[in-house]
């Protein structure tokens, strides 16, 4: 289980928290300019990265508040994690 | 008689179990294993596969054969007997083939148990000792888990007299002391059976004890740790040879360990064969506590000198180059006999053999350091020839190894190691906060193993075979009844994989993991393709290291406290009557509320029958109850949800529909607009959390400029639902000064009033078609307001009723259900909520409903379906097809959503969701389930009051 370091609450195991997937996916401006192929990509298409990956977890059974971590998802180091929004520090291999 | 006690029991602890009927003197605390030693029961159980007689091997969880049923309390269907402890009274029996779980009796209790150290050290030989000693010294909070019933387990160092007393003496205290550290936590029994990530740790007490008094019989500890360092020794390994499996052959630090533990000798007439100087000094401790060593067997062309100098004194020769080709079987098929024979360095015998009589053959092939755990989280090893044993090479994050664990089989170097490494987590753990920041883990120098000054290099030994060997009798894994024909099979089939050849052959699938099985397979197979050790490498380890049982995983979390269960204020009032309760996400809600000698079905006939006719009411409590506050409340809701809610008119209620980003339908229900900066929306029973969440997530993570503030209400009120023509009678008794007619109360809008001078909130709202008045009071008078609408409506035979009745009531109508007519694959448009799309502004999902696939006129789409047998009630899922029952192929369509039988119809009726179905209105399809296909007729989904004349009374 996974110790998450949650920006308002400190690190907490991951079963108190739900997963949200990629970070930093808006959700498009103005979805009508998009084309079909756009749009299902804003959708359906996420990065699945071997390596440091930026995502976002939800501390449900906490402070219900959404934040971003940095995790590797090879060996599940984590780097940091910041509220979402806020800048989270890039790790580069 | 052939095992006996070296050492009586003594005065005290005597014991009487009873093994297969049969009564056994022990002593108490003592492993089962040591009594049947001590008792000459050589034969404990069977082979799994095969009905060979198997005895004990080990002598703790390495054991691959000697597995018993526990019968007294603790009962265990499964137990190695090397680690079942003797008391007064136990019974248990050979365990033949599989086990089977008890039947008709209680399970024995577990609890779990949460907690943090900076420093876990697993295993309390010398360098756990050590370890956990210099850790606390250091600062730090240090939990010492060791596996057995004390501390000072480790076999390292027994086989050298000297060695071994010089060890106790430096133990002995240190043992006494680790008591009064105060940061410091012993844990025994307890065996770590998996290491996971960011230093979470599962162990698995076992408190036998705890039986008596009908405690926890077992506790899983799942601890935080921030550094680790295993201590957890060396596994020994035995050779493959025809015959190894009979009772009588065992490893030789087990024989020694039984002898020097507990006082028993396993066998009189011992031959001892090896491939490394600890084995001649097993046959020295054997001979020491009274066994006749027949012959000792070294593959080693030359053996250590100061053992063989040691064997000499006692007047014992070494048969150098030599080794145990098979086993002769006496009655019941125990041993009786070893052969040995002169061998080269493959273990091939180069010569005639000679046949031994002996009732204990101790074999030794070397020593596997026990590093699974580091393996569990990401360690790697590699062989070391001077070793022959696969070394710790790469540790995970965190993870630290001493002594045996890391190729130390020296005791005082083991403990130099333990405290140093013991030392150096303690200083990082301090040092950082938690085991997730990343840091790479510091060398402390303790990388290099010691083997153990003076000592003659081990030698790698697998097999042992001659010219007659039947390899079908040469067994790898003991517990699975492998054998070293079966790796020729897995080879000879075209694998070369390990972990294939794992799978093929079953070796190492056991419950001891292969702990003596793995490393030699691995051996084989580099010798059959000619490979190096680490070119074949080992298998995978995977938690857990020990079996955990189910009940210790369970814990507390059974019956009640399995799931939290959700009661309405109105919940005793529904059991007094008798209602049959479903369970709804976590609620339980009333079903139907039968009456004496009536079934669902007639229940449900008259609960809706009074809805519709006179005056019926629900408990509607669990409807979830979200508060939507803020200056851009509005703004939010008409991005959330399909339709326009800033529009909405404080005072007033509207029907809402939102969608996730895909299009589909997420939830729906009614929002209230209590003032210009407040909104109240109602979700679906089951779905409250989740569009809480959803809200929570938007509004945090999307829009955070908005001012919103989102508070899920749900359980601060009880709902009832006052349904029915009768219903404005019903409430004119409850609220007199109320104007209840139509004109003054109109539908969709809300009241705050009183009832029965309790604050209520009335919303004209209708989930059935009929007039209804939907009565919020807060959850503390919902069971006295239920009872006063209950004697108000007394006069017109007010009704209670349930979801079932809910259900249909609303089914006539035609209104969804989130989960019945959506599954997260349907849009409004398909379910005919088109009309609440709103086409002036955005929302979230409203792009994807102009997706190619979403824009598809072939779409699934609500209809109605009449079944052409009215009496007929069609299965809910049913799949619907166009084609004749009996034709080929078959496209299927859609499927039924809902299906009932309608008092108001008179007749069966059903929902469902059809390609094209909006066209289709007067076709007929068929519905398909298990035999059946059921002819029905394809409608519109509103089955009565299609003009809505009854919602105003």
């Amino acid at each position: 289980m996974l110790l998450i370091p949650c920006p308002w609450c400190g690190p907490r195991d991951e079963a108190e928290f739900r997963y949200g997937g990629q970070a930093r996916v808006a959700y498009p401006e103005d979805p009508w300019a998009l084309d079909d192929t756009a749009w299902a990509e804003y959708l359906f298409v996420r990065d699945n990265p071997e390596g440091w990956f930026a995502e976002r977890w939800f501390h449900t059974a906490g402070c219900r508040r959404w934040c971003d971590v940095m995790r590797d998802t090879a060996t599940n180091r984590v780097a940091g994690s910041a509220p979402t929004g806020a800048s989270l520090t890039e790790v580069t291999k | 008689m052939t095992g006996f006690r070296s050492v009586p029991v003594p005065a005290g602890s005597e014991a009487t179990v009873s093994f297969n009927g049969r009564e056994l003197a022990a002593r108490a605390g003592e492993p089962l294993a040591a009594t049947l030693l001590a008792n000459g029961v050589r034969t404990v159980a069977s082979g799994v596969y095969t009905d060979r007689p198997r005895g004990i091997v080990g002598l703790g969880t390495e054991e691959p054969c000697g597995y018993v049923r526990v019968d007294s309390p603790p009962i265990e269907s499964m137990a190695q007997a090397t680690r079942v402890e003797t008391h007064d009274g136990l019974c248990a029996r050979s365990l033949n083939g599989y086990a089977r779980l008890p039947e008709g009796e209680e399970a024995p209790r577990g609890d779990r148990v949460w907690a943090h150290c900076d420093v876990l050290v697993v295993g309390a030989g010398p360098a756990g000792i050590a370890a956990a000693t210099a850790a606390a010294r250091a600062g730090a909070r240090v939990i010492l888990a060791c596996d057995a019933p004390q501390p000072g387990g480790g076999l390292a160092g027994e086989w050298d007299a000297a060695e071994g007393t010089a060890a106790r003496e430096w133990q002995e205290p240190r043992i006494a002391a680790l008591r009064d550290e105060p940061e410091l936590r012993l844990l025994t029994r307890t065996t770590v059976t998996g290491l996971y990530d960011h230093g979470e740790v599962v162990a698995l007490e076992r408190r036998p004890h705890a039986a008596a008094s009908g405690g926890a019989v077992h506790r899983l500890w799942h601890i935080r740790a921030g550094r680790t360092v295993l201590a957890t020794g060396s596994c020994e390994r035995p050779i493959v040879f025809e015959g190894n499996d009979r009772p009588g052959v065992m490893l030789a630090g087990a024989a020694v360990g039984y002898a020097r533990r507990h006082g028993v000798l396993a066998g009189q007439r011992a031959v001892v064969f090896g491939c490394h100087d600890e084995a001649l000094w097993a046959a020295v401790a054997l001979h020491e506590a009274g066994a006749t060593i027949v012959a000792v067997a070294d593959a080693r062309p030359a053996p250590g000198p100061a053992p063989v100098a040691a064997l000499y004194e006692r007047g014992i020769g070494v048969l150098t180059a030599s080794g145990v080709t098979r086993t002769t079987g006496g009655s019941g098929g125990v041993l009786s006999a070893a052969t040995v024979a002169p061998i080269d360095s493959d273990g091939n015998a180069t010569g005639e053999g000679r046949s031994f009589p002996c009732d204990l053959l101790a074999v030794s092939g070397g020593h596997d350091p026990a590093t699974a755990l580091a393996a569990h989280s990401g360690g790697r090893k590699r062989w070391s020839p001077e070793h022959a044993a696969f070394l710790p090479d790469q540790t995970p994050p965190g993870v630290r190894l001493a002594g045996a664990a890391a190729g130390t089989r020296n005791p005082a170097a083991a403990r130099d190691q333990g405290e140093r490494v013991g030392h150096a987590a303690a200083v990082e753990a301090l040092a950082h906060e938690s085991a997730t920041d990343g840091a790479e883990v510091a060398d402390d120098g303790a990388a290099a193993p010691v083997v153990g000054s003076g000592h003659t290099p081990p030698m790698a030994l697998w097999t042992v075979a001659d010219a007659r060997t039947d390899e079908r009798r040469a067994f790898v894994d003991l517990h699975r009844d492998a054998t070293l024909a079966d790796i020729r099979d897995a080879i000879g089939a075209g694998m070369t994989s390990i972990e294939h050849i794992k799978r093929y052959t079953t070796i190492g699938t056991g419950p001891d993991q292969g702990r003596t099985s793995g490393v030699p397979a691995t051996g084989i197979v580099a010798g059959l393709l000619d490979r190096t050790m680490d070119e074949v490498g080992g298998t995978g380890s995977r938690p857990p290291w020990v079996p955990i049982p189910l009940t210790a995983v369970a814990g507390r979390e059974l019956g009640e406290l399995f799931d939290p269960a959700r009661r309405t204020p109105m919940h005793d009032w529904h059991v007094a009557q008798g209602a049959v309760f479903e369970d709804v996400g976590q609620w339980k809600r009333p079903r139907y509320f039968p009456r004496e000698g009536e079934d669902m079905r007639a229940a449900l006939q008259r609960e809706c029958r009074a809805a519709r006719e006179s005056v019926g009411a629900l408990d509607a409590s669990t409807l979830g109850k979200i508060m939507v506050e803020g200056r851009d409340a509005g703004t939010f809701l008409d991005r959330i949800y399909a339709n326009n809610f800033s529009t909405l008119r404080p005072g007033r209620c509207r029907y809402g529909v939102m969608c996730t980003a895909d299009g589909m339908v997420l939830d729906d229900g009614v929002a209230v607009r209590l003032s210009d900066t407040q909104y109240m929306c109602t979700t679906t029973s089951g779905n409250a959390d989740t569009v809480r969440a959803w809200l929570e997530e938007w509004a945090q993570t999307e829009w955070p400029e908005l001012c919103v503030h989102i508070t899920d209400v749900t359980d601060h009120w009880a709902t009832i639902s006052v349904v029915g023509p009768r219903s404005r009678d019903v409430m004119a008794r409850l609220a007199p000064r109320e104007d209840l007619s139509a004109e003054g109360f109109a539908f969709m809008t809300y009241r705050d009033t009183t009832v029965l001078g309790v604050p209520a909130r009335i919303l004209r709202v209708s989930f059935t078609g009929e007039l209804t008045f939907e009565v919020n009071v807060p959850a503390w008078y919902g069971r006295a307001i239920w009872e006063a609408v209950m004697a108000a409506g007394h006069p017109y035979g007010i009704t209670p009723y349930g979801t079932e009745g809910m259900h249909l009531l609303r089914a006539e109508k035609g209104f969804i259900v989130v989960g019945h007519e959506t599954d997260g694959t349907v849009t409004p448009v398909d379910v005919g909520l088109g009309w609440a799309v709103s086409k002036r502004k955005d929302f979230v999902g409203k792009r994807s409903l102009w997706r190619p696939d979403t824009a598809r006129e072939d779409r699934q789409q609500l209809v109605g379906l009449m079944p052409e047998d009215g009496d007929h009630v069609v299965a809910e899922g049913a799949q619907l097809v166009a084609e004749r029952p009996g034709s080929v192929p078959v496209s299927m369509q859609g499927h039924v959503t809902s299906s009932y039988l309608s008092p108001a119809l008179g007749r069966s009726f059903a929902l469902g969701l059809l390609s094209q179905g909006r066209e289709r209105h007067g076709d007929r399809v068929y519905a398909v389930h298990l035999d059946e296909a059921v002819p029905v007729t394809v409608t519109d989904p509103v089955f009565y009051d299609k003009e809505g004349s009854r919602r105003d009374g």
